[in-house]
């Protein structure tokens, strides 16, 4: 195994990682700040991810499709936020999870009736498509690289938004004592819709960045709500920096796992149950990180809540 | 007066007695991401439901969500209340494997559009089980074929872990000749694939030999066309089919990919399916809805001769495969399994469309390996 092979994959578990950190983040949030869980976070990464296949669609520009997917999936949570979620952040979590889980039947319905059950085209501009040469010979493709660009612009920008904002003050504020915000004259009801709708955006703007190198189809965004769950329970519920380290440490597991426990077992085992073992062993890997965090530490790496 | 009511009651009990309802129970993927193959599987079977004219054949259409659990509840539902006579719809085998075993040992017939797992062909065969499609090695076993005529010497092979993943390299592996330049399973339901991308960069091969049903392929095959690897590609038609093409886009050109059928089989069958198809749903249809078309083509013709209710009859009937299929002929095996050409076809694009055109045959008159270690 050459060092180009790994440097490449560890770079596709960067890449990896900082697109869950996308997902993970709004959800942290909307859990810290809301103390709600939010299953419906994947069908907004869907919402994302269709919005923005219909405008590059109609307008042929990818910019304009992630601005699109980002509008989209922003008001739709805001919306969300309004209708329903609102009257569920005195209830027990068992009812948050049970309208939260009819959201998604909703949403996932709701996309099939308006655009098929078929997937949609997404596809890479041109303008970033194919593979650039990093230095050490390592062919990389270009998209990926501008992912990993994004993703790290989002942190530094969410990390400026709470660390240094009046909306950020007031996030964590109502995240430790919403009564008491509350009290001092801030809306807490529209920062919790501008909280939830940021949360949206970052999920929709996911979808669509995923959306090009995957398939946009209906049901997508709940694999990746498992994952965002694990990254936000290694993290820390609640800290955006918790989310930030689980996201990278689950994207590195996961990619480096599927590579190296294979060839791991192959030295003894014969290859092809060697492969089979590897690949079901790796497919576990960020399952078992998730438990020897939790008993390491059991609010997780960052959790001020135990 | 009352003569003539008695007379038509007679009739009415008559014409009941002759055009028994049958049930039939159809259990597929209708909704989340494998949604596209149970929607064609079931469209083609309705297409050919209502072309046949009979109203006698009642059909029980549930989505199994592509969970073997809830695919299990609803077998126990339709065998238990609804009282069904033939089950059929099942996408996935893993779904497969959980129902079929189950279902046909409380002596229902099961006619399989899609799945067909090894096991269900080889020691585990039934005599109530019937694929209409393949076995689920066949089109694999077609690609190693083709890889060996297109002169691939050193091939990357990579499938999802599950049994029709496990099938399908093991299909591939019983035809092809050359070298495994590097074998891996990856996760079903996985996204993304830069890491396999990297080794196969790595990995020194000549070629690319991948099944990723669905959203699988689209993944792959975009991120693939992306990584500038460039290596030529083969693969079934299952990642090439028609409902998907368009998501894939031009990164699917000129890929060959193996299949039992294709929209340009020159048969008059064919031709009338592929143009009622278009007509009835939008859309051109893909190789499963085919699939689904033959299956209730294959229903149809064994009512003709038999009522489920006489097990052996029916079965015979069903054995005799006598009905004119999108294929061209069609026959099953001592296993029920068909024995088929398999084709080569290839990616084109046609005005706007992505679609196949047959470049030749892969096998001919192709049986599956398992059909020996079949007794019944």
């Amino acid at each position: 195994m050459s060092l180009v092979l790994i440097a490449e994959q560890v770079l596709n578990g960067l890449q990896f990682g900082v697109m869950l950190f996308l997902m993970a983040a709004g959800l942290t949030l909307i859990f810290g700040v809301m103390g709600l869980i939010n299953l419906a976070h994947g069908s907004l990464y869907m919402v994302g991810a269709f919005a923005a296949a219909a405008v590059a669609g109609a307008t042929g520009s990818f910019l304009l499709a992630l601005v699109a997917a980002l509008a989209a999936a922003a008001l739709a949570g805001a919306i969300v936020e309004m209708v329903v979620i609102r009257r569920l952040y005195a209830a027990p979590h068992l009812d948050q999870v049970l309208a939260t889980f009819a959201l998604i039947l909703i949403f996932s319905e709701g996309t099939r009736w308006v655009f098929g059950s078929f997937p949609l085209y997404l596809d890479i501009p041109d303008w970033l498509s194919g593979p650039v040469t990093l230095p050490g010979g390592i062919a990389y493709p270009l998209y990926r690289l501008a992912l990993i660009g994004v993703g790290l612009a989002v942190a530094a920008g969410l990390w400026w938004l709470t660390a240094r904002t009046r909306l950020g003050i007031q996030i964590r504020a109502g995240e430790n004592d919403r009564e008491m915000v509350a009290a001092l004259g801030v809306d807490i009801s529209r920062l919790y819709t501008l909280v939830f709708a940021l949360g949206a955006g970052l999920a929709g703007l996911a979808g669509a960045l995923v959306g090009a190198i995957q398939s946009v189809q209906v049901g997508m965004g709940e694999p990746v709500l498992i994952l965002a769950f694990v990254v936000i329970v290694i993290g820390g519920i609640g800290s955006i920096k918790g989310a930030f380290i689980g996201a990278l440490l689950v994207g590195l597991t996961d990619t480096l796992g599927g590579i190296f426990l294979p060839e791991l077992f192959k030295l003894f085992m014969e290859p092809g149950a060697a492969t089979q073992t590897g690949s079901a062993l790796a497919s576990m890997a960020i399952y078992i990180l998730m438990s020897l965090v939790l008993v390491w530490r059991p609010s997780g790496l960052f959790g001020a809540r135990a | 007066m009352k003569k003539t009511l008695l007379a038509t009651a007679a009739l009415i009990l008559a014409a009941g007695a002759a055009m028994a309802e049958v049930k039939v129970g159809m259990i597929t993927t209708l909704s989340g991401g494998g949604a596209g193959l149970g929607i064609d599987v079931r469209d083609g079977f309705m297409l050919a439901v209502k072309q046949s004219g009979r109203d006698d054949i009642d059909v029980v259409i549930e989505d199994d969500q592509q969970k073997p659990d809830i695919a299990v509840q609803l077998a126990d539902k339709m065998i238990q209340s609804e009282k069904v006579d033939v089950l059929t719809g099942i996408i996935w085998s893993n779904l497969a494997m959980a129902v079929v075993p189950a279902a046909v040992a409380q002596g229902k017939f099961y006619l399989s559009p899609n799945a067909g797992p090894s096991a269900l062909a080889g020691a585990g065969c039934h005599p109530n089980y019937f694929n209409v499609a393949w076995q689920n090695d066949n089109l694999h076993e077609a690609a190693g074929a083709y890889a060996n005529t297109a002169g691939h010497k050193n091939t990357f092979i990579l499938a999802p872990n599950y049994p029709a993943g496990q099938d399908a390299l093991t299909g591939f592996k019983r035809f092809f000749k050359g070298d495994l330049a590097g074998e891996i399973y990856t996760q079903l339901g996985q996204t993304d694939y830069a890491a396999e991308i990297a080794q196969i960069r790595a990995s020194g091969a000549d070629s690319v030999f991948f099944f990723l049903p669905g959203g699988m392929g689209i993944s792959f095959l975009k991120q693939y066309a992306d990584s500038g690897v460039g290596l030529p590609v083969v693969g079934p038609a299952f990642s090439f089919d028609q409902g998907i093409l368009q998501a894939v886009g031009d990164a699917a050109l000129g890929v060959v990919n193996t299949s039992q059928w294709s929209k340009d089989i020159d048969n008059p069958t064919n031709k009338a399916f592929v143009e009622t198809f278009q007509a009835e749903y939008g859309r051109l249809p893909s190789l499963y809805a085919s699939q689904g078309f033959d299956t209730a083509n294959l229903l149809i013709s064994a009512l003709d001769k038999a009522a489920p209710s006489d097990a052996d009859a029916f079965r015979a009937a069903l054995e005799a495969a006598d009905f004119s299929s999108t294929r061209g002929a069609f026959r099953f095996g001592p296993n029920h399994h068909p024995i088929q050409t398999i084709y080569a076809r290839e990616v084109i694009k046609e005005g706007d469309v992505f679609t196949n055109k047959i470049i030749g045959v892969a096998l001919e008159d192709h049986a599956d390996a398992y059909a020996a270690e079949c007794k019944m």
